[in-house]
């Protein structure tokens, strides 16, 4: 039976427990709710999630391991002999996986029945030409050993799908019924339905946790398998990046340090544009604006916050890229002729700059507004201005935070793809003039990943290790950011 | 309270420093302070008392205009100091606060060295010409607030790592620092417990002698110990002002007397 009619009838199980629930309770009270423990929807509700718990997480296990236990029972069954390395196997998995869901169309669509299906030989049918006959094209002829694996595969799921329906079904009508029977007027179910909203609330937490987890493990591990494949000390200090597109292998030079140095220049410019910007906005929203004012002006900045980063890499493209050169390009306003193309650092820079400012601004607007009034009246009330006062006393008090938010925003700056991906160029270069073309490790990661990539070379493995160091970066940055925030802030409250 | 001591204090220095006359204040719609006058003298204590949100906090706040940085407060009529009206458009209230001195109900030292908060005024005002002559001003104001002898050995430490009490000696230490003519007092005493209170009042005691102190409070024992003068405001009237001793042993009005008394408020 498939997942979703399972979910369907556990759903439904839980409904009619709830009803149940609820109505064997009132009965057991004689009607009155005041002699029940708890409110009758407590009951029901303990009801259904008796049915529904155990069932949903045995199904939700079953759906992801069963498909990885019988790869490997199946992958383990393959004739050693019928494949000559691990990369072959695999291949061989794929076959299998494919003649496997051949045949179950097959069988859905009545050219073969059931019986048919488990029995071919590649010795007495051209399973190509019949797979081929219904609309599932194999890239080569089956063999013997596919086929078997194959078949046995089907027969595995077959038999795992059954017992995992029976299984569920039985948990669901199973806790149903436990419930259901312990269901009467002294019955705690309150507590009981609390402690399973609690049990729910840290299950959400956990996945959180363990997705994050999983991500980290996935780079850890294929930084590493990039590392045994590519010398870790040209990749940390190689000054050039120029892999090679066509060559498996060799002839690649992935050294990092270009990749990096237009990062960093990049989130430099970006954040020499937004810091000040943003911070001067917020002090103005803070500390001068009327509510007026401020009622509006904020939203509007808090707008450019939900524009698309894509949005701002076109606008970094058409509008900024052009009007640069035609102030620094050669026969430009300027007659300097610095820049050679609209794609380059300042470009980049400048877009990503504009980005930050709702980052900064409303970050340090939180944090300048949580400065007590009584710092402010102590500065007034010794006769110093309102602008003495925001320098010498509000921001101060503020600045733990503030550096906090500017970190915070330099690891969004280190971080953000599209605008340099559509604003910065392509080319790794290790150059001081802000309007040469660089790229950066997000746009470079890009570019590895884009086309037909091969996940066991090099070329694309180093989108691994770019990404883990780019993780590592900005995890610092963020750490950083926290410890300073909560180091200094219990100081000023 | 030794009542009979009382009666027999008097006020040596009859010089009004700060009058006022048919003042009005709004919040909004609503009508703070009615009708307040009052003759502040020089070189007193004089004490605001009443019950919460009678506005002897916001008359307080008036003096020196620190009610300009609330957006919807408005004030009416006229207040003078050394016969000049503050509420005049050429007066600036910078300058203003900084011949008024303020101290706030709850210590508010900047998150700022010991040195650097009393420092703060006499900077921005240009009082020293060298650092030394600051260092100086420092100790000075320091040893006023009686602040001196536990602070001299940790000037460069956070002032908000003092205690309650020494915090607010050293926000009044602040004030002072400034060279003010008036000090404005806002309940100083209300965050801090009786040994701290005991060393702000005799510190208040000792400032009369230079400065025309106005101190609001809730308590009437602490009035009683510390003014000459007494000002009892009722939803936002000044019902009755005249010498502490007269006020507590013989008001006039019945309000006074059931407020003395503790049956209103």
């Amino acid at each position: 039976m498939p997942a979703f009619w399972i979910l369907i009838i556990v759903f439904a199980v839980a409904a009619a427990g709830y009803v149940l629930g609820r109505r064997r309770a009132m009965v057991s009270a004689g009607g009155d709710i005041r002699n029940l423990h708890s409110l009758p929807g407590f009951y029901g509700t303990n009801v259904a999630l008796s049915g529904l718990v155990a069932a949903l997480v045995v199904l939700a296990v079953w759906t992801v391991a069963q498909p990885v236990l019988i790869e490997r029972s199946v992958a383990n069954s393959l004739p050693p002999d019928s494949y000559a390395s691990t990369a072959e196997r695999s291949l061989m998995m794929a076959d299998v996986r494919r003649v496997a869901n051949g045949l179950d169309q097959a069988v859905e669509q009545g050219a073969m029945t059931e019986q048919a299906s488990r029995d071919i030989r590649t010795e007495f049918t051209d399973i190509r030409t019949r797979l081929g006959e219904i609309g599932v094209a194999l890239g080569s002829n089956v063999t013997a050993a596919t086929l078997r694996a194959a078949q046995r595969y089907r027969a595995m799921s077959a038999t795992g799908d059954l017992w995992k329906t029976i299984l569920v079904l039985a948990l669901s009508l199973g806790g149903t019924a436990i419930a259901l029977a312990r269901t009467n007027m002294d019955f705690r179910a309150r507590p009981t339905v609390e402690r399973g909203v609690l049990v729910l609330l840290i299950a959400a937490a956990c996945i959180a946790i363990a997705t994050t987890l999983g991500i980290l493990f996935s780079l850890i591990f294929n930084t590493i398998e990039f590392l045994r494949l590519f010398p870790p000390a040209e990749f940390f200090f190689g000054t050039t990046w120029s892999p090679s597109f066509t060559g498996r292998g060799g002839g690649s030079q992935l050294g990092i340090l270009p990749l990096l140095w237009g990062t960093l220049y990049i989130s430099v410019v970006a954040l020499l544009v937004a810091v000040p910007i943003g911070l001067f906005a917020a002090i103005y929203l803070s500390e001068y604006a009327s509510p007026t004012v401020r009622s509006f002006a904020k939203p509007l900045l808090e707008v450019l916050a939900g524009i698309p980063t894509i949005v701002y890499g076109l606008f970094a493209l058409l509008t900024v890229g052009p009007l640069l050169v035609d102030v620094f390009g050669a026969g430009g306003l300027l007659g300097v002729g610095w820049m050679r193309g609209g794609t380059a650092v300042m470009t980049a820079g400048l877009v990503m700059g504009i980005m930050l400012i709702p980052f900064v601004s409303s970050l340090s607007d939180d944090i300048i507004n949580s400065v007590p009034q009584a710092m402010r009246d102590g500065s007034l009330g010794l006769g110093a201005t309102h602008s003495e006062t925001v320098r010498q006393v509000v921001l101060p008090a503020a600045l733990p935070g503030i550096v906090g938010a500017i970190l915070l925003a330099a690891s969004r700056a280190i971080g953000e793809t599209m605008i340099v991906v559509l604003g910065a160029g392509a080319a790794a270069a290790l150059s001081l003039n802000p309007f040469e073309a660089m790229t950066t490790i997000t746009a470079k990661i890009v570019s590895q990943l884009t086309g037909d990539a091969d996940f066991t070379s090099p070329e694309a493995l180093v989108a691994f290790a770019l990404a883990m160091t780019l993780f590592v970066i900005t995890l610092g940055l963020n750490v950083l950011a926290l410890w300073i925030v909560r180091r200094y802030r219990e100081q000023y409250e | 309270m030794d009542d009979l001591r009382l009666t027999e204090r008097s006020v040596d220095q009859t010089d009004i420093k700060i009058s006022a006359r048919n003042v009005q204040v709004f919040y909004g719609d609503t009508h703070a302070i009615k009708d307040v006058d009052v003759d502040i003298e020089d070189k007193t204590v004089t004490a605001f008392i009443g019950p919460s949100g009678c506005g002897k906090s916001t008359f307080l706040r008036c003096l020196n205009r620190m009610n300009d940085t609330i957006d919807i407060c408005r004030v009416e009529g006229d207040i003078t100091i050394d016969g000049e009206d503050i509420y005049d458009r050429r007066v600036d209230p910078v300058q203003l606060r900084a011949k008024v001195g303020m101290v706030f109900q709850k210590p508010n030292p900047f998150p700022k060295s010991i040195y650097d908060n009393v420092a703060y005024g006499p900077k921005i005002h240009g009082l020293a010409k060298n650092k030394a002559e600051l260092d100086e001003i420092v100790e000075r104001a320091l040893r006023r607030a009686a602040l001196w002898n536990e602070a001299k050995d940790r000037l460069q430490t956070p002032g908000t790592g003092l205690s309650g009490g020494q915090q607010q000696r050293l926000c009044i230490a602040r004030a002072v620092a400034t060279e003010p003519e008036v000090l404005l007092m806002d309940e100083p005493c209300s965050a801090l417990d009786p040994i701290a209170t005991g060393q702000v009042e005799e510190l208040i005691d000792e400032l009369k002698q230079d400065y025309s102190v106005v101190i609001v409070t809730h308590s009437m024992q602490q009035a009683a110990r510390v003014s000459q003068k007494t000002a009892f405001f009722h939803l936002g009237n000044l019902v009755e002002y005249g010498e502490t001793g007269k006020i507590f042993t013989n008001p006039e009005d019945k309000r006074t007397e059931s407020y003395i008394s503790g049956r209103i408020g």
